[in-house]
């Protein structure tokens, strides 16, 4: 299965049209795979907030949107979640690389990974932790979630979902 | 001018448009001023007023119009790359530049000092970018407003504040009469 692909037919079957991305090394398919596809509007973001609010932008412009970032930004975005996505009653799939998990070569990154379930537990994000490939099949229905409830929702993928990061 | 008597002038300009107002006092004015269900009022948040109503051109064909503050796209810097990079004609980005952190007591920003935003703003890509002094704010606006060409002005104006009392409309009202007003 081609999980890039997997979860990019899930978002436009979803219709899903506006994603914004901040970059990462496990994400780079799935982004090349969002910016392929004519039914999705892609636009990078340079920061995870900034790119929030171009997603509550173009939710009150009528389209569904989608942000795909890292754990490590989460710390920046968490009044935005707090004072726009979620006072506001917005929704927002947040497809999100869990690093510093299993398979993670850069100890940094476990810094934010040791805090990111307890972060998004505290703003009462529904949260889900994809670890294995067959974990997406869930995606269809978490998109579905989250566009029925108004709500941020975290997808958290970690480095064995994604395939580790072969021999280091 | 103070940022108060721009609104005041600016107010019929913008009535018929879906407006994005910036945090704090720049709402609470506007609310005050000319309350319309085409003005989103930004109650938290600092610094994506530029961001929320750029979302909002590039996803339906409407004039929007960002009213922001110096103080706040200095909080969002990396949202000047992002609009000049992926221009759309409907789009507005007006910025109330007092030189002046107004909402939080009249503390000097850095805008007031050495940093032009409007440099910063040529420098990001953004290609029509005017500043302007805010007694000739007006037919600025109104052709930024008409033209096909996406717009980031740059107001300069006195700091200075009027006394009002915060916004008591629950957010999700605010952005219920908003999504009915943009699909209208």
């Amino acid at each position: 299965m081609n999980i890039d692909k997997k979860i990019v037919d899930d978002l436009v079957a979803n219709d899903v049209s506006f994603v914004t991305t901040v970059p990462c090394k496990q994400l780079a398919g799935v982004i090349d795979e969002v910016e392929k596809r004519d039914e999705i509007f892609h636009i990078p973001s340079n920061k995870e907030d900034e790119g929030m609010g171009l997603c509550a932008g173009a939710y009150m412009g009528g389209k569904r949107p989608m942000i795909i970032m890292q754990n490590t930004a989460l710390g920046v975005t968490l009044n935005t979640l707090a004072t726009l996505t979620q006072f506001y009653r917005m929704p927002l799939p947040m497809l999100i690389s869990y690093r510093g998990e299993l398979r993670e070569p850069v100890a940094c990154q476990v810094e934010m990974a040791v805090h990111t379930k307890a972060l998004l537990a505290q703003l009462n994000i529904p949260t889900y932790h994809f670890h294995w490939q067959k974990d997406v099949e869930e995606f269809d229905n978490i998109l579905k979630y989250t566009f029925m409830c108004n709500k941020p929702v975290a997808i958290l993928t970690d480095a064995n979902f994604w395939g580790g990061y072969g021999d280091q | 001018m103070i940022r108060s008597e721009i609104l005041r002038e600016i107010a019929p300009i913008i009535r018929d448009h879906l407006v994005v107002c910036n945090i704090g006092l720049p709402s609470q004015e506007l609310h005050m001023i000319d309350d319309q269900p085409t003005n989103f009022y930004m109650l938290g948040t600092m610094g994506l007023s530029s961001s929320i109503g750029f979302g909002l051109a590039l996803a339906q064909d409407k004039a929007v119009i960002s009213i922001d503050g110096d103080g706040s796209v200095l909080t969002n810097l990396g949202t000047l790359p992002t609009i000049a990079n992926n221009p759309t004609g409907n789009y507005t980005l007006l910025i109330i530049d007092n030189g002046s952190y107004g909402s939080t007591g009249d503390q000097p920003t850095y805008a007031g000092k050495k940093t032009s935003l409007t440099a910063v703003a040529k420098a990001c890509g953004c290609e029509n970018v005017i500043e302007v002094q805010d007694k000739d704010l007006g037919p600025v606006l109104q052709e930024a407003i008409d033209s096909d060409e996406m717009t980031i002005i740059v107001c300069k104006c006195d700091s200075g504040n009027i006394k009002l009392p915060v916004i008591t409309l629950d957010p999700v009202v605010i952005r219920h009469r908003f999504m009915e007003a943009v699909k209208a």
